[in-house]
């Protein structure tokens, strides 16, 4: 017995339960996934496919940028559109791949699958909060026709106030769009996890996934609003001839400024906790030992998610804040790295002496430990004032960010993607891609973003079109990466969408995982349940339970009737 | 999404939307939570204090980089706004009233008591659009004015909100049954969105209106 694949018996008004493991009851028509539908493994598909649509676009926007910096002069794109490019990259990235495909797709198709429910608590604001995503998405791309918006994803007035006024408030109306989406998932998640646990799941049971997706949740409730009040403000003063963010008449940019950061600080971490998630999922299954730490794991979630919000004026060690300040940010922000070293050795504990499977989702997170790592270690040193105040809005913070986001984030999405596609689709992916795919990936990444730490360095500052020659050479080599990058994707979508319909069929539990998504069938039915699991063991209890579970024979594909 | 299924305890499983969506005390999951609205309506206005948290926090911001404040020609008046402040206190206590009866099964004492609150709510409203129009300066005039217009217009907006629910538990009580002592999460949640938009309006009130005094 491993968590269950034993359906509940005995306390039954009818007495005999009929077990009826896979039969579907009806399978969703390809139709309804470009409707209001309100099923969560639906709306969980339809998040990851919309943000792997935009992955393409903004990812697309990269190339462009990266082809117009491969030489010193501007001799691709006017200035004007490469900030354009510029801006809604970093936004659609953002808002459009990582936190929807992170939140919304994994936290919506995996949350009432590992609790054991049947739906998350309000299906309908869940497909609300989904529709929010699409005319976000449409805003920004539509803002071209007026310029796009030209001040950096930041939108720090009074550039933004000054600039193609138009796309900036288009940019600020897909924001707010995505910020509701948010806040409405994230309610949902809170009050799902907390009360729509199966019975017979304790807290200490909860597959750390969901920890993870509790304090994510918790950190979007509480920031997001802040955020949206902000571009509210700048909406006000782009459109209504109002003076918040002018000096000239009364204002305060600073103050746009913290509640810009108040959001988007903690939102690395929104970006980061539920690929934090994945990673604890991934690694046990793959190296089939028990997690090391799983308390230490779980609260070390919550902790960041606490320390995460005391830390956001990190971002404005130059904006004129008082030393005091600069102090208790470095602090704070210094702070953030104990829980998360927490989590990075305690998945190197648990591959410790593991019996590893090279799988690709495996790859992916063994690749995310390493450039996590790396990028975790230059937020540490941008985090102090000190070296802030020389590096600051130069490419080593490009370096950074994008070591933390693509090499953290895109990474572990990945990782996720591997692990759960038999689940989603009830197909295996193909293994040969996925290595190629990963090899690719890592050295572009490493390609792409190692050569920036050395720019910012020797005092490339960002966010320009047009540089000094000295830089040339190492940006040849940042553009040679971002074009590997670029063809990694190819084996990779090729893959997900041959094998949707012709891959190997995957079986309920291929990974022999003992969380309870792998218990129903693949894809599962549309309750998830024929009769609601019962919990027995942790999620994570590989190997210490030899008579229930053997962890070197396949469970069988067909339901035991006992 | 209707399902058929039968679960282990031999309930029929309702559709967890039919279930949410209805006043129904079979909830969701497996009958246990009626609550969960009331949950998510609280985790919601969480994130609705920290919006108006933001804004409370630019104004003193703002107010703290004034050389004057409120500036000349822009002073705030008195005296329909406290009147407006009691009004809406009192029919937090109104409210209560409502709930109270449709817990001891008396609808008609919630419809009256709900009706009391919708006009001390729409009087509130008027009173504020009486205050825009005699003031005499409008939302542009200066920071004071911005930021005036700005947090009493959206507390205002959560105000007409807070009508639009009560005005529905009013449309819905008309219909026999539909509320009563055991189910009444619907006439609660209205309660409770109405006693935030109070409390909120306390902290402005006092921020903008109290504390322009010293």
């Amino acid at each position: 017995m491993t968590q269950t694949h034993r359906p509940v018996e005995g306390n039954s008004a009818e007495g005999n339960i009929v077990i009826a493991h896979h039969v579907h009851q009806k399978a969703w028509k390809w139709y309804d996934y470009f409707t209001f539908n309100v099923d969560h493994k639906v709306i969980g598909i339809q998040y990851l496919v919309l943000a792997f649509v935009f992955y393409l676009v903004g990812g697309a926007m990269a190339v462009a940028i990266r082809s117009e910096l491969a030489t010193p002069n501007t001799d691709l794109l006017d200035p004007a559109l490469y900030n354009a490019f510029m801006t809604n990259h970093g936004t659609i990235m953002i808002f459009l791949w990582i936190v929807p495909a992170a939140i919304g797709g994994f936290g919506n198709f995996l949350i009432p699958l590992m609790i054991g429910a049947r739906d998350l608590a309000f299906p309908k604001l869940n497909a609300l909060a989904f529709w929010l995503n699409p005319p976000a998405g449409l805003l920004l791309i539509a803002s071209f026709y007026f310029g796009g918006a030209q001040s950096g994803w930041t939108a720090y007035p009074p550039l933004s106030l000054i600039t193609a006024t138009t796309a900036q408030s288009m940019w600020v109306l897909a924001i707010v769009l995505v910020g509701t989406s948010s806040i409405l998932g994230s309610l949902n998640f809170i009050v799902t996890i907390v009360n729509m646990r199966v019975p017979s799941q304790r807290w200490d049971q909860l597959p750390l996934f969901c920890w993870a997706i509790l304090a994510t949740s918790v950190l979007a409730l509480l920031s997001t609003p802040v955020l949206a009040a902000g571009l509210v403000l700048l909406l006000f003063d782009l459109n209504f001839g109002t003076s918040f963010f002018k000096p000239d008449a009364g204002g305060n940019v600073v103050i746009y400024q913290h509640l810009f950061w108040f959001y988007s600080h903690p939102a690395v971490y929104l970006m980061i906790l539920p690929i934090f998630g994945i990673m604890s999922e991934v690694i046990p299954v793959h190296a089939r030992k028990p997690i090391f730490g799983y308390k230490a794991i779980a609260y070390s979630s919550l902790a960041i998610c606490i320390v995460g919000l005391f830390v956001w004026a990190h971002h404005m060690f130059t904006s004129g804040t008082p030393p005091w300040m600069r102090m208790f940010f470095t602090i704070s922000t210094l702070m953030v790295a104990v829980p998360t070293g927490v989590k990075i050795f305690s998945w190197v504990a648990t591959l410790w002496g593991g019996k590893i499977r090279l799988t690709s989702a495996m790859l992916f997170a063994i690749g995310l430990l390493m450039m996590f790592v790396f990028g975790g270690i230059s937020g540490v040193t941008l985090g102090t004032a000190p070296v802030d105040l020389h590096v600051h809005d130069t490419y080593y913070v490009v370096g950074h960010f994008h070591y933390v986001l693509f090499g953290g984030s895109v990474f572990g999405i990945y990782a996720g993607i591997y692990h759960w596609y038999p689940k989603i689709t009830g197909r295996m992916l193909n293994e040969k891609l996925g290595v190629l795919h990963f090899v690719l990936t890592f050295i572009g990444t490493n390609l792409t973003f190692a050569p920036m730490h050395i720019l910012g360095l020797q005092g490339m500052p960002r966010r320009v079109a047009m540089y000094d020659p000295q830089f040339a050479y190492l940006n040849e080599l940042c553009t040679i990466g971002a074009y590997v990058l670029a063809v990694s994707v190819i084996p990779f979508y090729i893959n997900a969408i041959w094998s949707w319909t012709k891959g190997k069929p995957a079986g309920d539990n291929p990974w022999n995982a003992l969380t309870l998504e792998w218990t129903t069938a693949s894809p599962p039915a549309i309750e998830n349940w024929e009769v609601l699991p019962v919990v027995t063991h942790g999620p994570y209890d590989y190997g210490m339970h030899a008579d229930d579970h053997a962890e070197d024979h396949p469970i069988a594909a067909e339901p035991v009737a006992e | 999404m209707q399902g058929s299924t039968i679960d282990p305890s031999g309930v029929p499983f309702e559709s967890s939307v039919s279930a949410i969506a209805s006043e129904t005390s079979v909830s969701h999951h497996e009958g246990h939570h009626p609550d969960l609205r009331v949950w998510g309506l609280l985790t919601f206005l969480v994130s609705e204090s920290l919006m108006f948290g933001a804004f409370f926090a630019t104004y003193l911001i703002l107010r703290g980089g004034a050389a004057q404040w409120p500036p000349e020609g822009t002073e705030v008046e008195l005296l329909v706004p406290t009147i407006n402040t009691i009004i809406l206190v009192s029919s937090s206590f109104v409210i209560h009233f409502g709930d109270s009866a449709i817990k001891k099964n008396d609808v008609a004492g919630l419809r009256r008591w709900y009706i009391a609150t919708t006009i001390m709510g729409a009087v509130f409203l008027a009173g504020q659009v009486y205050e825009y129009m005699t003031l005499g300066y409008g939302l542009t005039t200066n920071i004071f004015a911005n930021c005036f217009y700005l947090m009493t217009g959206f507390h205002g907006l959560h105000v007409f909100i807070g009508l639009l629910l009560i005005l529905g538990v009013l449309w819905r009580s008309r219909r026999e049954g539909h509320y009563s002592d055991q189910k009444h999460t619907g006439v609660e949640m209205a309660e409770i969105y109405w006693h935030f938009v109070d409390i909120i309006w306390i902290v402005l009130f006092s921020l903008i209106y109290i504390l322009t005094l010293f």
